[in-house]
């Protein structure tokens, strides 16, 4: 059987391709009209139809049209007309060691603590705001950016009475709280205030689940794993497929009885919908190069939806490998780490040459940092305070909070907390995203506000 | 000091994500059930993996005897149904069945749940929590596209194809569905651990002691050689302990985070008291003789939960069973495998009376929770992917013949083997958009032999929107459909019949109109739940 039955492969992708390249090369100008006249795509037996933006006074041609709600695409152009922000969070799974990240090679207990997997002097990039730090080699790029002033670093962010389980630690993190058992996380609760109730683009983790950070209670929201195209494969041709799609649609919008069949209905009526949005969307090319390796590969899908104007205001992606490093962590750090932050560095060099650069914002972050102390593995155990950075070309640029030192350390042998994850978020909801915190952080009131976001 | 410095890597390959091998297509001939009782003639395409040879049978053989009408299925039980206090009270039926062999098993074969309804209730569980002797694999055995036998421990995805196989074949279908449970449980990854071998084997452990003591399974678990790669326990020594199998056996295992059953204190000694178990690396091996080392082992006091002692590894897991807050973390926990609503607290002080009275026995408390009301008169629960794939081929009938499943079950969210975390499976997000995009292509990819060939087959001309859901739903071993589903789907029947505007329309739409539908109940709620 082929797996995308024929039908399914006409949109036409040099089409396609050419009318995001118009887009980078109008970057900065909202998309680019589409002159008048121009033919049909030859072959594929669809047509395209052209439609005026009102938001943004553009025309802007689609093809494979009758898939395409037009008005998604309006209310999307309206928005990046109007230089919606977009707030990108990239979420490092697992507990990143901070201690290797920014490592404190100036720290005499350093050494001592870390007698195998201390980063030596000199093997990295010296931390220009506290020269005791330095950059691990394989964060080079975001020591390039944070030389640029493009990066806000939290050297040993987390909360009072740290709690070293991933999941329950995690879990505090997504939901803005230290809760467990909440049903919302804190950019679902504030896309559930800002947000649209037909667009799934709004909220989207770029992932095979959905992130519950962005976990809303009434707003429709989005996960894909694929930058390259959403579409669902049957044996099945218009006009009656067409058909099919309503049943589908409507399995979704019928009442239900349980939690377990809203759960099924809301499902299928969100597919329904990403289907229809994302129907003309699929190839997709990049003004700069990227590294081969997923996670940059779907930071430049990211890059080209943003410049096609798709309606996203929130979108979140994990970090490629995972951190939980108990044992050898030297290696499977330098490796995830290079890989995570020259895809970031492409990324926003993608956005800069598009134009872009002053929409998004992205945010670094990971449930904890690990023990100072290093274990008998060659590893390091779950810790207290971590990292967490805030990137592009509207961050502040400053460091938020001191490296408290390793020579005093908590209770339990961990870096001590120098500024509150809760205060982080507080900050990019009124800096960045121009909301209330006090609506989606309990408590907020109570946290200092670091300045995030340039003036 | 014999501490490997570094792993062997093991490169994941990548996922052959569209890989298609050559076949030959032709046009075969088979009978079909026609709906009526009688067989009717129906084409369809046949995928040969090797070349046929011109002029081979392609069908469809003598005519099958015409079938008795639908049996009205019995209503009383053929024998006395005795049932323990608290169990549920209701007639125990076609439906009844249908949802115990969806929680305890991958649904039914055709046939199976009437023969449950005969056994009664507590007869029914039984025959799934005490099955007698090894279990029998029935029907084809497994294949990947190139028609080879599967090669589980050494082929890419073929881990997964082996379990999912056993899970659409066996007639031990809860020993299976258990071992999902503790795989789920006491989740370990190929990610971290050096041989598939050592996954598998893993497996082999949690059939072997699905229904026995919860402390024994335990302890079994924390010297499994997966285990103890994937959660550090053979780098755990006296002079550097470490604490990754120590945290998650309380908070994952037995006791549960957040309800102050421990410190972080008891952490770190029970981590003491696990030391000294370790293992050989080699290049061919990967890791391997995994043995216990007394002089690694940290002979001094550890205090735990309060307790102080030379604890070993087998007094650490005794310790946490032993804990006055287990037996609820372990039955509600196993409770929520099978009911989606958490038990009420008189049900749930039952189970545990149930499980420290018979000594930490699984089986005893299992065949509770099937024979709880709530299991019956409850809400249904979204199935695992890969429960509903293995009831899906089950339903249609379809062996494990292609390696499509791999990666269909991941981005579905469930590739066995393979769980995201030490926490398992997240059963409260088994579904969003992209989720629910791999569940509709499975289906596509499920009803590959099923599906009609709208152009070339001479389809109907005449089928009415009854005939043909009922078609469908016969395709799919005539499952109950909710009654507005059925009316939707009865909608979509005449919607598509207003399509068909020329007569060269008449056959193919039709034939298209089957095709949706049988991909329409395939992603429908009645398909997702159980």
């Amino acid at each position: 059987m082929s797996p995308r039955p024929s039908h399914h492969s006409c949109c036409d992708g040099y089409t396609r391709s050419q009318l995001l390249r118009s887009a980078a090369a109008e970057a900065g100008q909202g998309l680019p009209a589409i002159e008048p006249g121009m033919p049909e795509p030859a072959g594929t037996g669809l047509s395209r139809r052209k439609f005026l933006s009102r938001g943004a006074g553009l025309a802007l041609a689609v093809y494979g049209a009758s898939k395409i709600p037009l008005s998604a695409f309006e209310t999307g152009i309206a928005q990046a007309a109007q230089g919606d922000k977009i707030l990108v969070s990239v979420f490092f799974d697992g507990g990143i060691d901070a201690l290797s990240v920014l490592a404190p090679v100036g720290d005499t207990r350093y050494a001592q603590l870390r007698p195998n997997l201390a980063l030596p002097p000199g093997a990295g990039t010296t931390f220009a705001e506290d020269t005791s730090l330095q950059w691990h080699p394989s964060a080079a790029a975001l020591a390039t950016l944070h030389g640029e002033g493009k990066v806000s670093a939290f050297p040993a962010i987390g909360y009072d009475h740290p709690d070293q389980s991933h999941f329950t630690s995690r879990h505090y993190y997504e939901i803005g709280e230290l809760q467990v058992g909440y049903r919302t996380g804190w950019l679902g609760r504030y896309l559930d205030a800002v947000g649209d109730d037909e667009n799934p683009l709004q909220g989207l983790s770029l992932d095979g689940s959905l992130s519950p950070m962005i976990a809303t209670a009434e707003k429709p929201v989005a996960a894909i794993d694929s930058v390259d195209g959403y579409d669902l494969w049957s044996r099945v041709s218009d006009p009656i497929e067409a058909e099919m799609f309503r049943s589908f649609a409507r399995f979704g919008s019928l009442p239900a009885d349980s939690p377990g069949l809203a759960q099924v209905r809301r499902a299928a009526s969100q597919t329904d919908k990403l289907r229809q949005d994302l129907a003309g969307v699929g190839e997709f090319s990049s003004p700069v190069a990227y590294p081969d390796d997923w996670f940059a590969h779907k930071l430049a899908g990211l890059a080209a939806y943003i410049a096609v104007g798709l309606p996203m205001r929130v979108v979140t992606v994990r970090a490629p490998g995972g951190y939980d490093t108990h044992a050898d962590q030297a290696g499977d750090l330098e490796d995830n780490l290079r890989r995570t932050c020259e895809g970031i560095l492409a990324f926003q060099r993608d956005l800069e040459a598009r134009g872009l650069a002053d929409r998004v914002l992205i945010e670094m972050w990971s449930e904890f940092g690990r023990r100072p102390e290093e274990n008998g593995s060659l590893g390091t155990d779950h810790g207290a305070a971590g990292c967490a950075f805030v990137i592009g070309s509207k961050a502040k640029g400053e460091m938020v909070g001191e490296f408290p030192g390793l020579s005093s350390l908590d209770e339990d042998d961990n870096l001590r907390v120098t500024s509150d994850f809760r205060g982080m978020y507080c900050s990019l909801l009124e800096q960045w995203l121009e909301f209330d915190a006090e609506a989606i952080i309990p408590g907020a009131a109570g946290f200092a506000r670091p300045t995030l976001v340039k003036a | 000091m014999a501490i490997p410095q570094q792993k062997p890597v093991a490169a994941r390959p990548k996922p052959r994500r569209h890989k298609r091998p050559r076949v030959w297509k032709d046009k075969h001939y088979r009978w079909v059930p026609d709906g009526a009782g009688d067989w009717r003639v129906q084409g369809f395409v046949f995928r040969h993996r090797h070349k046929p040879k011109k002029g081979h049978f392609r069908g469809p053989g003598p005519k099958p005897a015409r079938q008795a009408p639908a049996a009205v299925p019995p209503v009383a039980p053929t024998r006395s149904d005795p049932r323990p206090p608290g169990a549920f009270q209701g007639a125990f039926g076609h439906a009844q069945a249908v949802r115990l062999l969806q929680r305890a098993g991958f649904g039914p074969v055709p046939g199976q749940a009437d023969e449950l309804v005969a056994l009664g209730l507590a007869g029914a569980v039984q025959s799934l929590t005490r099955p007698s002797g090894s279990a029998h694999l029935s029907g084809p055995s497994p294949r990947d596209d190139d028609g080879n036998p599967l090669a589980p421990a050494d082929a890419w995805g073929h881990d997964h194809l082996w379990w999912l196989d056993r899970m659409v074949r066996t007639n031990q279908p809860l020993v299976e569905r258990m071992a999902l449970i503790w795989h789920d449980w006491f989740a370990t990854s190929n990610a971290n651990v050096s041989k598939t071998q050592q996954m598998i084997d893993q497996s082999n452990l949690f059939r072997a002691r699905c229904f026995g003591s919860f402390l024994d399974l335990f302890r079994a678990v924390t010297i499994d050689p997966a285990m103890l790669q994937w959660l550090n326990g053979n780098e755990n020594f006296k002079w550097a302990p470490n604490e990754n199998y120590a945290r998650e056996m309380m908070e994952l295992f037995s006791l549960g985070a957040d309800r102050g059953a421990y410190s972080e204190d008891d952490i770190r000694e029970q981590a003491r008291a696990l030391t000294g178990w370790r293992n050989d690396w080699s290049g061919e091996e990967g890791a391997h003789n995994f043995r216990f080392e007394p002089k690694w082992h940290d002979t001094g006091t550890k205090t735990v939960f309060g307790r102080a002692g030379n604890w070993g590894w087998e007094d650490a897991c005794r310790l946490c069973v032993e804990h006055p807050l287990h037996p609820s973390f372990f039955v509600s926990k196993l409770w929520s495998y099978f009911v989606p609503t958490p038990p009420s607290d008189s049900v749930r002080e039952g189970l545990e009376g149930t499980y420290v009275s018979s000594g930490w026995q699984i089986r005893p408390v299992l065949e509770a929770i099937l024979m709880s009301p709530e299991l019956y008169e409850g809400p249904p629960m979204v199935k695992p992917p890969v429960v509903q794939l293995a009831t899906m081929l089950r339903a249609l009938g379809r062996p494990v013949d292609t390696g499509a499943w791999v990666w269909l079950c991941e981005e579905a969210g469930q590739r066995l083997f393979w769980p995201p975390n030490v926490s398992g499976w997240d059963d409260a997000r088994w579904l969003d958009t992209s989720r629910m995009r791999a569940r509709w292509n499975m289906v596509t990819y499920a009803l590959e032999e099923v599906s009609v060939d709208a152009w070339n087959d001479d389809y109907s001309t005449t089928e009415t929107p009854e005939e043909a859901l009922a078609r469908a739903v016969a395709a799919w071993g005539s499952p109950e459909l909710r009654s507005e589903h059925r009316e939707e789907l009865l909608d979509f029947g005449r919607r598509s019949e207003t399509l068909i505007l020329a007569n060269w329309q008449k056959g193919p739409y039709r034939a298209l109109r089957q095709n949706a539908l049988l991909q329409l109940i395939g992603v429908s709620p009645d398909t997702i739940l159980q």
